[in-house]
């Protein structure tokens, strides 16, 4: 791979090159500054203050004690709190997580829920002050108890309907010569971005301003709008460097807090989120417990796929973690039938998380394919060949492009698969057993309408303006690529403008669809540029500015099942007499369109399979009985997969160009975690020839299933 | 976090007078786990009394071929030192499974051993605790304690002691001495920590304000084959959830000397007596190791979640003691 | 007899990146806070204020040091380096090099602490520290290779959660290459300056 560093020239080309981020020289040198590190004039720092009971009223808030201490601005509460509007629709058409419209009543439907804000004139002051704040409680008595088989359990529709079904499951199953019907289960995950939430909110002339670290400033602004019942042009947002998101970095508490300390001060007020609060407050993924039925022939053909999963949420906000679906796009049968079902508990409100549905949901359903290989004595490779489906499985619909097979096979010969005895338990080096693993990964591939904006600059260069959110994905290196290709001049002749709502409404750095979305966008804007400048008539000191609005074209797909698709591989090493599981090498191959910038996309891709690496070995936020409340919630508690844990992993990918896609592009955001936790759990049942169903494989499960074996 | 005041000083004296003035002072090491609980609220000190300036950061090699480790020896330095790593290496590996290389750089010996619990309930204030609010309840006893102790707990505390340094330290006999405004004193490791009993608040035997100036190695021959191994819930940068420093010396395959003592089980580093004791002049064979575990984990009282410690602990001793005979007879 | 409350502030002046900065601290002011909210010195970065995830590393007298745990007030006369403070003018360190050219960051909120955490990890290694994967910490045994996992363990204490480890070893490992370059290029100079 060759890297060419931006600014070398090209006409066209960029696009597929590898190029170092636009923005690496600010990453390395610290000048990046991220949300919480733009200086403001007379800055009041916020300190929230989270409730110590999981459910019930706050009876009163001892505020005068605090307001005498040292520095000590103001504490807002859901007494003196400036009141905001939640009857609105979010962002996909439903009410927003009433959660985020803080200090509006006594309710407390969650350990953790924020009762108040102080506000100081420095964040030591403000911190000791919300220490010391007392809030009265009535307590009620709490229920955070998730399991299989919760009798308050619904089915429910997220982003996906809840219940699909087809065929009559039990006579499949009954004629079915292999049956494999095993529950599995994934812990409460926490996102934990490096860079907590942090916003900082001011008046200026009439104007809300707000420095943020969000996925997507027209979604923020929009919100905060409609919240403080604004004129959408009122509402400024920025977030130019943002320290990962991950599906966090939505509307949530601080930012209002901020705006309404802000508005009640009349001066500008920081609120930034300790990590223990990022807990309570950021959103997380649901635990889910997922029962999985298979029926096939000896062949391996199956005859009926059960897939049902429970995820739990807030007693005020319906959030599914939708795991059941994606066997809706892998896997056919004559009986199918999936279900996604929810259960209303006293716990925060869960949120998307990197690979919502699907990280979850492949750890089931490709745990439970390589048990079925086994019990078939096939290679679970040919298994997936055997059951690749020629249309969506639940709609019938064609697939935009799948490829699954092709990755299979690349990934299988470059990790030397062909040389793998199938029988587990085996290999051994030392004090560590070995085995290999491997599983399907797919992640939705869309588009939504986003607008841009480039100007020709008199100088030769080109200004683009779109407002997407670059977290870490090289969003703002993507897209100059893209406009050089579209405007056929080197990257160098690029500037790319983003972050700022100002710059007008586009898709959020989120379900894969960024990239994707925003290119669609300036490659508009650059056709129509293009065509003007072609006119020849010279372009003016304020330069010529073509604008784009891709509502119409992306509403104009025909209707596809359209998704990235890839091919995870795992070998493992396992000391069965200590629990250890150590990952020795990953491969991933991908079919996710069109890459755009070869370096950055290699490590967002390895970067998903790591965290697939700490979801199948790691993550687990463990929430106490008794309280309501976590154990051990901060980055000692939850363990995030560290620098040791991670070998090298490598990611490629095959051709694989949209073909609905003015670029080519799919997005590969998410599809690297897809299928990585059950190529793991599968490597350390083919090491062990223990099947681990219930994550993280921690040590000491390992240790006693080796006991009870 | 509550205002404090702050003196830096250079003396001992000077260091054990300002804590016997003031109760509610602290001294202030390296603040690796200090800081931290003061912004927990777990610790609210008035005072601190920086001792990093101390003359107490040097590690001398003794007459007898043992060690005198200044308390304010960083965990770096004390690991990289090469009397350390002749001498004890299973101190220096031990000292470098813990916490990061950052961390490491700030942290001193003294305030190793003086470090609380990282159970999840103490660093919590909004969570009840024995240990942090006596009388308060332990919470652990019936929630989360996977990794919570399964020797020498009680029914008011099942918190573990964090210290790897301290695991090494304990099985080489190590002796604390300290400065108090009354004068000096000593203590060795293996009593410094105080049974849990109906007390866990009570950490140390420590008069109130003394002031750790060294930990002292005796000789030990054995210890020049010792190793220490950590298992923990990822690969580094986490506490353990069993450890344990071993030495032994064979001769004609048969145990000469042996020490033992394990971490993550116990509210204090575990020195493994009742196992020694089984193996002294025994074959050096894994049947003896495992009756040494055996021996030494007939004491365990597992909780519901943590039973799995006696069989990592016991599968710890038979693997770590295998390879050091391995390596004794090399 | 109850002590004389004590101050609660005090005027201090730090040693950053060879430069004196005098202020007046908070006593619980970390480091990180100060360099972040006095001193507009916003490249450390804060990412749990716990010691917990390295996003904060500096380097106090030549080591790596975690400042969210380390108070202001008690770093006064130490010397202080950042990431501001490691390139040469407009010369970037090798190690930052290597992170731009291999991109060993994703979101680069963890990147300023991963690269004052792997300048420091050169120069422990190469003064011979032992780490907790070298297989013998013996001073008579070899001195271990800076090897990928030699890497992986030294700079475990810094958190990436975009995932960049891959890339972030690759990085240090030829930023640890350039450095030795470097030094080795200079020794011949040294020698020479010194006959």
């Amino acid at each position: 791979m060759t890297t060419v560093t931006t600014g070398t020239r090209a006409v066209k080309g960029s696009v597929g090159t590898a190029h170092t981020r636009v923005e690496g020289r600010d990453k390395v040198t610290g000048a990046a500054r991220y949300a919480g590190e733009i200086p403001f004039a007379e800055l009041a720092h916020g300190w929230l203050v989270l409730s110590t009971v999981a459910r019930g009223r706050v009876r009163s808030v001892d505020t005068a004690p605090v307001l005498g201490m040292p520095g000590v601005l103001s504490v807002l509460h859901h007494e003196n709190a400036p009141r905001v509007e939640t009857d609105y629709p979010g962002l996909l058409g439903s009410a927003p997580d009433p959660t985020v419209a803080v200090f509006q009543h006594d309710r407390v439907p969650h350990m953790g829920w924020p009762v108040a804000l102080v506000v100081a004139e420095t964040s030591e002051q403000a911190r000791e002050a919300a220490e010391a704040l007392v809030v009265h409680y009535e307590e009620e008595p709490h229920d955070v108890d998730f399991y299989a088989g919760h009798p308050d359990a619904y089915a429910a529709e997220g982003h996906m309907p809840g219940v699909t079904a087809k065929g009559d499951l039990e006579p499949e199953l009954a004629a079915s010569a292999v049956v494999v019907d095993e529950r599995y289960t994934t812990p409460e995950e926490h996102h934990n971005s490096m860079e907590p939430h942090a916003a900082t909110a001011r008046w200026d002339g009439g104007r809300l301003e707000v420095v943020d670290s969000n996925q997507g400033t027209t979604w923020v602004a929009g919100e905060l709008a409609n919240l403080f019942s604004l004129d959408p042009a009122s509402v400024w947002v920025r977030s130019e460097h943002v320290g990962g998101g991950f599906g966090s970095k939505g509307v949530r508490p601080h930012q209002v807090a901020a705006v309404m300390a802000a508005t009640a001060l009349q001066r500008p007020v920081r609120v930034v989120m300790t990590r223990r609060q990022m807990f309570s407050l950021a959103g997380y993924r649901s635990p889910t417990t997922q029962q999985v039925r298979l029926g096939a022939d000896a062949d391996g053909r199956l005859r009926a796929l059960d897939h049902s999963s429970l995820s739990l949420t807030s007693t005020v906000h319906e959030f599914v973690e939708p795991s059941a679906g994606v066997a809706r796009v892998m896997y056919d049968a004559d009986a199918h039938h999936t279900a996604n079902r929810i259960v209303r508990l006293d716990v925060p409100t869960p949120t998307w998380m990197r690979g919502p549905g699907e990280a979850p949901g492949s750890f089931a359903i490709e745990s439970a394919f390589d048990e079925l290989a086994e019990k078939c004595a096939l290679d679970p490779i040919e298994l997936r060949v055997r059951n690749e489906p020629a249309l969506g499985p639940v709609s019938g619909l064609p697939f935009s492009g799948r490829n699954l097979i092709a990755c299979f096979r690349k990934g299988a010969g470059r990790f030397g698969w062909a040389d793998r005895d199938p029988r587990p338990g085996l290999r051994r080096d030392g004090r560590w057993l070995l085995g290999t693993g491997t599983a399907a990964a797919s992640f939705p591939a869309g588009a939504a309408p986003s607008t841009a904006a480039i100007t020709a600059e008199a100088d030769g260069t080109f200004t683009v303006g779109i407002n997407a959110a670059d977290i870490g994905t090289g969003a703002r290196t993507a897209l100059t690529l893209i406009a050089a290709d579209a405007l056929e001049v080197a990257p160098d002749h690029i500037r790319v403008r983003l972050g700022d709502s100002d710059l007008g409404p586009a898709m959020i750095a989120g379900g894969s669809m960024g990239t994707r979305s925003w290119a669609w966008a300036v490659t508009a804007a650059a056709g129509d540029l293009r065509e003007r400048l072609a006119l020849g008539d010279g372009i003016p000191p304020e330069g010529i500015t073509a604008r784009s609005n891709t509502t119409e074209a992306i509403g104009a797909l025909a209707p596809k099942e359209r998704h990235s698709f890839g091919a995870q591989f795992a070998e493992v090493a396992v000391d069965v007499t200590t629990g250890e599981v150590r990952v020795r090498r990953m491969l991933g191959v991908f079919a996710a369109g069109r890459i755009v910038n070869p370096l950055t996309a290699r490590n967002q891709l390895v970067g998903g399979m790591t965290w697939g690496i700490s979801m199948a070995l790691h993550e687990e936020a463990v929430r106490d009985r008794a309280t309501g409340g976590h154990y051990g919630a901060d980055l000692a508690g939850y363990h995030v997969a560290a620098h040791a844990d991670v070998p090298h992993i490598e990611a490629d990918w095959v051709d694989d160009p949209d073909p609905d896609d003015p670029v080519g592009i799919k997005g590969i955001g998410e599809v690297g975690i897809v299928g990585a936790a059950a190529a793991i759990a599968n490597a350390v049942w083919h090491a062990t020839g223990v099947r681990h169903r219930n994550l993280p494989i921690r040590p000491d499960r390992v240790l006693m299933a080796g006991e009870n074996a | 976090m509550k205002e404090f005041g702050y003196q830096r000083v250079f003396d001992v004296s000077g260091a054990v007078a300002l804590l016997d003035a003031d109760p509610d002072a602290r001294f202030l090491g390296g603040g690796t786990n200090l800081v931290d609980l003061m912004k927990t609220g777990v610790e609210r000190p008035a005072r601190l009394v920086d001792v990093r300036e101390l003359p107490l950061d040097t590690v001398e090699l003794m007459r007898d071929g043992g060690l005198r480790i200044g308390a304010t020896v960083t965990n770096s330095d004390l690991a990289a030192h090469p009397e350390v790593r002749r001498r004890y290496p299973a101190l220096a590996q031990a000292v470098l499974a813990g916490a990061s290389g950052q961390l490491r750089n700030m942290a001193t010996v003294g305030g190793n051993l003086l470090q609380r619990t990282r159970c999840g309930y103490f660093a919590d204030v909004t969570k009840p605790c024995n240990k942090r609010v006596p009388g308060s309840g332990c919470p652990a006893i019936k929630g989360e304690h996977h990794n919570h102790a399964i020797l020498g707990a009680s029914d008011h505390c099942v918190a573990t002691h964090p210290s790897d340094m301290g695991v090494a330290l304990t099985a080489f006999d190590a002796v604390v001495s300290y400065e108090t405004a009354d004068g000096p004193g000593e203590v060795p490791l293996s009593w410094l920590y105080l049974p849990v009993g109906d007390t866990p608040h009570r950490e140390t035997d420590l008069p109130q304000g003394a002031l750790i100036t060294h930990v002292t190695l005796p000789p030990a021959p054995v210890a020049a084959n010792s190793r220490y191994r950590k298992v923990r819930e990822r690969a580094s940068y986490a506490f353990a959830i069993g450890s344990i420093a071993a030495a032994l010396d064979v001769q004609d395959g048969v145990v000469r000397d042996v020490r033992l003592a394990f971490g993550a089980v116990a509210s204090r580093p575990w020195r493994a007596r009742a196992a020694e004791r089984v193996l002294a002049g025994a074959p050096a064979d894994a049947e003896a190791f495992a009756a040494a575990a055996d021996a030494e984990l007939t004491a365990a009282r597992p909780l519901p979640h943590n039973g799995y410690k006696v069989t990592l602990m016991r599968n710890l001793v038979v693997a770590e003691l295998t390879r050091l005979a391995e390596e004794a007879t090399r | 007899m109850a002590p004389a409350t004590p101050s609660t502030h005090s005027a201090i002046s730090l040693n950053i990146n060879g430069e004196k900065r005098t202020l007046s601290v908070d006593h619980r002011t970390t480091l990180l806070d100060a360099l972040r909210e006095r001193l507009d010195m916003t490249g450390t970065k804060k990412g749990c204020d716990q010691g917990q995830c390295g996003a904060c590393t500096v380097l106090l007298d030549g080591r790596r040091a975690v400042s969210c745990l380390q108070l202001a007030v008690a770093a006064e006369g130490r010397e202080i380096t950042t990431i501001e403070g490691m390139a040469a003018g407009d010369q970037l360190h090798p190690v930052q090099q290597a992170f731009l050219d291999l991109d060993g960051y994703q979101c680069g909120y963890c990147t300023p602490g991963q690269i004052c955490s792997a300048i420091a990890v050169i120069e422990e290694h190469a003064a011979g520290w032992p780490s907790a994967v070298t297989d013998d910490v013996r001073p008579e045994a070899a001195p271990p290779p800076l090897s990928a996992d030699e890497i992986r363990e030294r700079m475990s204490g810094n958190l990436c959660r975009c995932g960049a480890y891959v890339s972030i070893v690759e990085a240090v490992a030829r930023g640890a290459a350039e450095t030795q370059a470097m030094t080795s290029a200079d020794l011949p100079q040294t020698e020479e300056a010194a006959a």
